[in-house]
Parts: structure tokens; C-alpha cells; sequence
């Protein structure tokens, strides 16, 4: 995210703020009229500005003046920086896609799902929704201290099932997530990343979601359960839900994904079908 | 800036004949009120687990649950009535220095519990979405789980210093259903301030220092400031001494004369208004800020 937080000016050069986010004719997302009949949009992203407030800590780095740090510490300390992580992005999701999210670390994938799922405040633009959307992180631990078991029951219960149905489902999700019964009781930090990212994958799961944020959750897994996983997310399309999913992992995004987004630098330099997309994301790379 | 994106009016527009909402808001309170009605399983399965893990680490488990407090009153008993004699001392000691520090710590672990109530469950708030005001709840939930041995324990110790059982001791249950409430509404104030000034964390030891100094624990409030009528008056409203006045009221037998144990229907209705109030208010407080829990 730091990386981000230069001069607007200094970044917009390069990414050619007009060619980038429209003209793609084909989907034909944006004219209302055509191609919108029948198909219901999931997500709706207005012009999606987001600013962090950040207590920078420390002098900004290259400054110079060493010798009056003392005299000048305190409001070099407490300056709120801002770093404007998301620079005005829009777009459309319709039921029944998966959305593929790719860019280089630091180009504001992660801070776009979090708006999408609203968990972090837009200071500029808006996010439609008609459900607030779940997001799966990589990081995001349920309840650490308490057992795998406990996990799931509090889980589903915070999911908005009731005691039975979660009573009903906790076997699926144990399969869905290929855990261990030996595991089930113990606390979930002591689960490996990929076995705690696999239960987190498989309670969020466990209920139907009109929108579904992935955060590189399933790349942690093994085999077995990315082929669940995969699975999974084209039942959610099928059943008119839209998927996102933030991968490094291309031939994850290839193989679920339908279109996909190419951010950079906290703007859209790319949207369009998923193997046009990949193509001109990996020869940029290269 | 994008051009052909349905931008601004278009979008809002699009967005309104498909039934898609803004996000990042507030639901309406009834909406609100309902979602966490939907999950009070939830509220009550949370707090339980919290309560059982709480102690899972120490040998002595969930003995902890009752002997800290009794071990805190053992403390206060021989600062306040053996090392500073004062005259200002109740009889039956024992008994009253209990039910008031037991009391306070109800107090004292919801209002800090509470106030971290959002930011230690992080992960679950950026994991799924609930209605945030469940955390808050469930945190004096599990305050109220450890309450129950608590005034077990401390019904014993008030039975075996003297004082006879009666049928007045069930009390004791309308006096803490108020006080859940009023911590409950602390708890939704704790929690919200601590997000947006994490600060306010770094103050809560010496509010709740504050409180356990001023609010009659180990001194009757009418005895200790007989000649400051003005000062006997704030002190007696305040929540936390109204309180376990209720409390010591239903415990303590009114053979011993001591004024400012017990209490009158002004006490009651105190403790009435400040439950109510405190809820209904930190409830608000707390519901206005929901879009902001969980952002970095």
C-alpha cells in the first residue's frame, strides 16, 4: 500500500486514465439497456475513491535534516499521511460471473474487495449491493483460542443459521475442508495456514452468498481442496451468484473465471474476458 | 475517471431498480433491531465459548472465575480494614467489603471486555458480516456466565460471616438484570470510542480506579461524608454504588443499622433509570457508527 501513496499526479501519467477503464465493447456492461435484460447486476462500483488516513511513524524516508531530528520529531511523528490506495474505479458484476482480480502487489486488489464487501468506508464514490458480501482473506482467523469445532458452530450461527442447521451442515463443512477429526477439538492456532484457511473457506461456504470476495485464501490449500473449492465457487455461479477472486495464481483464475479485472495503481487498466485479460497482464509482466 | 460507467445518477439509479443498496451504511434500526434478534444464538454460543476457553491455560482452570475476586477482597479487607483502620468502617466488615468488591468486578470486566469487545474479535469481523452490536452483547454475556459463581461464592461468604438467609436474597436477580443492562450500555460506549480513539483503552484502568475509590465499596457513602450533603448526593447517584446498594440491600440483614446499606424505592428507581437509559443510549451511540467496525 505505501507504494502507493506518491503524488496523484506522478501516477496517472502512465496508466492513460482514459484508455484503460472503458471502451471495451463486446460485455456491453455498461449501456444499460442492451444487455442487461434478464441478467440482474450483483455489484455495482461508481467512480470508487479510497483514502487511508495513516499515522506515518518516523521521518519520511530521504529526509535529510538529521541533526534537528529531536526538535522536529514530534510533528514529523504524528502526520496523518494519506495514501489513496483505490483512484476512482467502476465497474459492474452481473449474477452468474466469476471475476478475476489480478495486479501487481500493492496495486489496491485487496483494498478493492474489502469496499466491495463494505468493510472499508469509500471516501469517494460508491459500492451497490443488494447483500452485504462475505470476504475471505488469507489472514482473517476466526476465533484463534477456541477449537476448529467451536469455530464452525459460531461460524454459521454469525452466518445467521440457526443451531440445527448448523448442527446439520458441521459434517459438509468438515469434509468440505478435509480436517482431521484429531484436529477438530484443538485450538484453531494450532492449525497450519492452509488448514485454517480451508475451514474459513468451508464455513463461509456452507451458506448460499449472492457475492463471494476470495483473497488468495485458496492458494494455501492442497490439491484436493482447491479442486473442492473450484467446485464450489461454479455451484455459487450457477446458483446466480457472482465470485471475486485475487490470485497471483493465473491458472486458478483461468480455470474458474470468466472475466477479469486488471488493477493497477489503484485504477482499472483492464476488464474484459478472461483470457484477453491474462494474456496482456503476462506479457506486461514479462 | 471513467466515462460510459453508469457514473454517479445512472449508477444510483441502476442500482435502485435492481434492489441494491449503498454499502458502507447503517441498516435501519429496525432492520438492525432484527438482524440481531436473528442472532442472539450466536451472542449467547460466543459468549460461552469465550468463558470456557477464558481460563483453559491455568492449572487451576475455572477456579480462577471465583478466586480472583475473593483473593481481591482478601487484598482490600486487610488494606481497608487492617492496615487503615478508619472510622468511617462498617460493621460486619466482611460481608460488605464482599458484596461490594464481587459487585465492582462485574462492573469493572464488562466495561473493559466491552471496550475491546470489536477490536479483539477482528477476525471474525472481517471475516463475516453480523450485525457488530452481537460483540459488545456478547461480552457481558460471558461477564454474566462468570457471575454465577461468583455470587454463589459470595453468598456463601456473607452466610458464613452472619448474616441470616432470607428470602429477600432473591433480590439480588433484578438488581443484576438492571446492572447487565447499564454495563451492557457502557459496554456499547467502551466499544465504539476505543474504535474510533484507541486511546481511550490506555484510560480505562483509571476510570474503573476511580469508580471502585468513590462508589461506597469499602466505606458507606452517607457515613463517610456525613457533613458534605451535596457530595453524599452525586455520590449516591452514581450507577456503580446504586448498584451494589441494591445488592448489599438484599443480602445484608437491616438489623445492623448502617445507612447507606440499604436501600429505598429512590435507589430502585435509580438503578431503573440508569439501566434503561445507559442501554438504550450506548445501543444508538453504538448502532450509528456500524459501518466503521472492522476497517483498519
Amino acid at each position: 500500500m505505501t507504494e502507493t501513496n506518491g503524488a496523484a499526479v506522478q501516477i496517472v501519467a502512465p496508466t492513460e486514465p482514459t484508455e484503460p477503464t472503458d471502451s471495451r465493447p463486446g460485455k456491453g456492461r455498461r449501456s444499460t439497456p442492451k444487455s442487461t435484460v434478464g441478467v440482474r447486476p450483483t455489484v455495482i462500483v461508481d467512480n470508487l475513491h479510497i483514502t487511508y488516513r495513516v499515522f506515518a511513524t518516523g521521518r519520511p524516508a530521504g529526509s535529510k535534516d538529521n541533526q534537528n531530528r529531536w526538535l522536529k520529531r514530534s510533528p514529523s511523528m504524528r502526520r496523518a499521511r494519506e495514501v489513496h490506495a483505490v483512484r476512482g474505479i467502476s465497474f459492474t458484476a452481473y449474477e452468474g460471473e466469476a471475476i478475476g482480480v489480478v495486479g501487481s502487489n500493492g496495486s489496491g486488489k485487496s483494498t478493492l474487495l474489502k469496499a466491495i464487501a463494505g468493510l472499508v468506508p469509500s471516501s469517494q464514490g460508491a459500492v451497490y449491493s443488494d447483500t452485504n458480501p462475505t470476504l475471505l482473506g488469507v489472514n482473517a482467523a476466526i476465533i484463534n483460542e477456541l477449537s476448529g469445532e467451536r469455530n464452525i458452530m459460531l461460524g454459521g450461527l454469525a452466518l445467521g443459521m440457526s443451531l440445527d442447521e448448523v448442527k446439520a451442515k458441521y459434517q459438509e463443512i468438515v469434509e468440505f475442508a478435509g480436517i482431521k477429526e484429531e484436529f477438530l477439538d484443538l485450538p484453531m492456532r494450532t492449525y497450519s495456514s492452509g488448514m485454517a484457511a480451508r475451514l474459513r473457506f468451508a464455513i463461509a461456504a456452507s451458506v448460499s452468498h449472492r457475492v463471494l470476495l476470495v483473497d488468495e485464501a485458496l492458494a494455501v490449500g492442497d490439491k484436493g481442496f482447491q479442486k473442492r473449492s473450484e467446485q464450489r465457487i461454479r455451484e455459487l455461479r450457477s446458483t446466480a451468484g457472482t465470485v471475486f477472486l485475487v490470485s497471483h495464481a493465473l491458472p486458478a483464475i483461468t480455470k474458474t473465471c470468466n472475466r477479469v479485472l486488471w488493477v493497477e495503481q489503484g485504477q482499472l487498466k483492464m476488464d474484459g474476458p478472461t483470457k484477453e485479460v491474462v494474456d496482456a497482464y503476462s506479457n506486461s509482466a514479462s | 475517471m471513467t466515462t460510459t460507467t453508469p457514473s454517479g445518477a445512472d449508477a444510483a439509479a441502476l442500482a435502485a431498480t435492481h434492489g441494491l443498496a449503498e454499502l458502507g451504511g447503517r441498516p435501519p434500526l429496525t432492520v438492525y433491531v432484527r438482524q440481531l434478534w436473528e442472532r442472539r444464538y450466536f451472542a449467547v454460543e460466543l459468549a460461552r465459548s469465550r468463558f470456557r476457553a477464558q481460563n483453559e491455560a491455568d492449572r487451576l482452570g475455572a477456579a480462577w472465575i471465583v478466586l480472583l475476586p475473593t483473593i481481591n477482597a482478601a487484598v482490600y479487607g486487610l488494606v481497608f480494614g487492617v492496615i487503615v483502620k478508619s472510622a468511617s468502617r462498617p460493621q460486619h466488615f466482611i460481608p460488605f467489603l464482599v458484596t461490594g468488591v464481587f459487585t465492582f468486578a462485574f462492573f469493572s470486566g464488562c466495561f473493559s471486555d466491552g471496550a475491546k469487545s470489536i477490536i479483539s474479535n477482528r477476525g471474525l469481523v472481517r471475516t463475516l458480516h453480523f450485525p457488530r452490536a452481537v460483540l459488545p452483547i456478547a461480552s457481558v454475556l460471558q461477564q454474566l456466565f462468570a457471575l454465577g459463581p461468583v455470587v454463589l461464592v459470595m453468598c456463601l461468604i456473607v452466610l458464613i460471616s452472619g448474616e441470616p438467609l432470607s428470602v429477600r436474597w432473591l433480590m439480588i436477580l433484578p438488581a443484576y438484570f438492571l446492572m447487565a443492562l447499564f454495563c451492557a450500555g457502557v459496554a456499547f460506549f467502551a466499544a465504539r470510542l476505543t474504535i474510533h480513539v484507541r486511546d481511550v483503552a490506555q484510560l480505562i484502568p483509571f476510570i474503573t480506579r476511580l469508580l471502585f475509590y468513590v462508589s461506597g465499596i469499602f466505606f458507606a457513602v452517607s457515613d463517610k461524608f456525613s457533613d458534605h450533603p451535596t457530595l453524599t448526593t452525586v455520590l449516591k447517584i452514581n450507577p456503580v454504588n446504586v448498584y451494589i446498594t441494591l445488592v448489599r440491600d438484599a443480602l445484608l440483614s437491616r438489623d445492623h443499622g448502617l445507612e447507606g446499606v440499604h436501600a429505598d424505592p429512590l435507589t430502585w428507581q435509580l438503578g431503573i433509570i440508569w439501566g434503561v437509559v445507559m442501554f438504550v443510549a450506548g445501543f444508538l451511540f453504538f448502532w450509528r457508527a456500524e459501518g466503521l467496525y472492522g476497517r483498519d
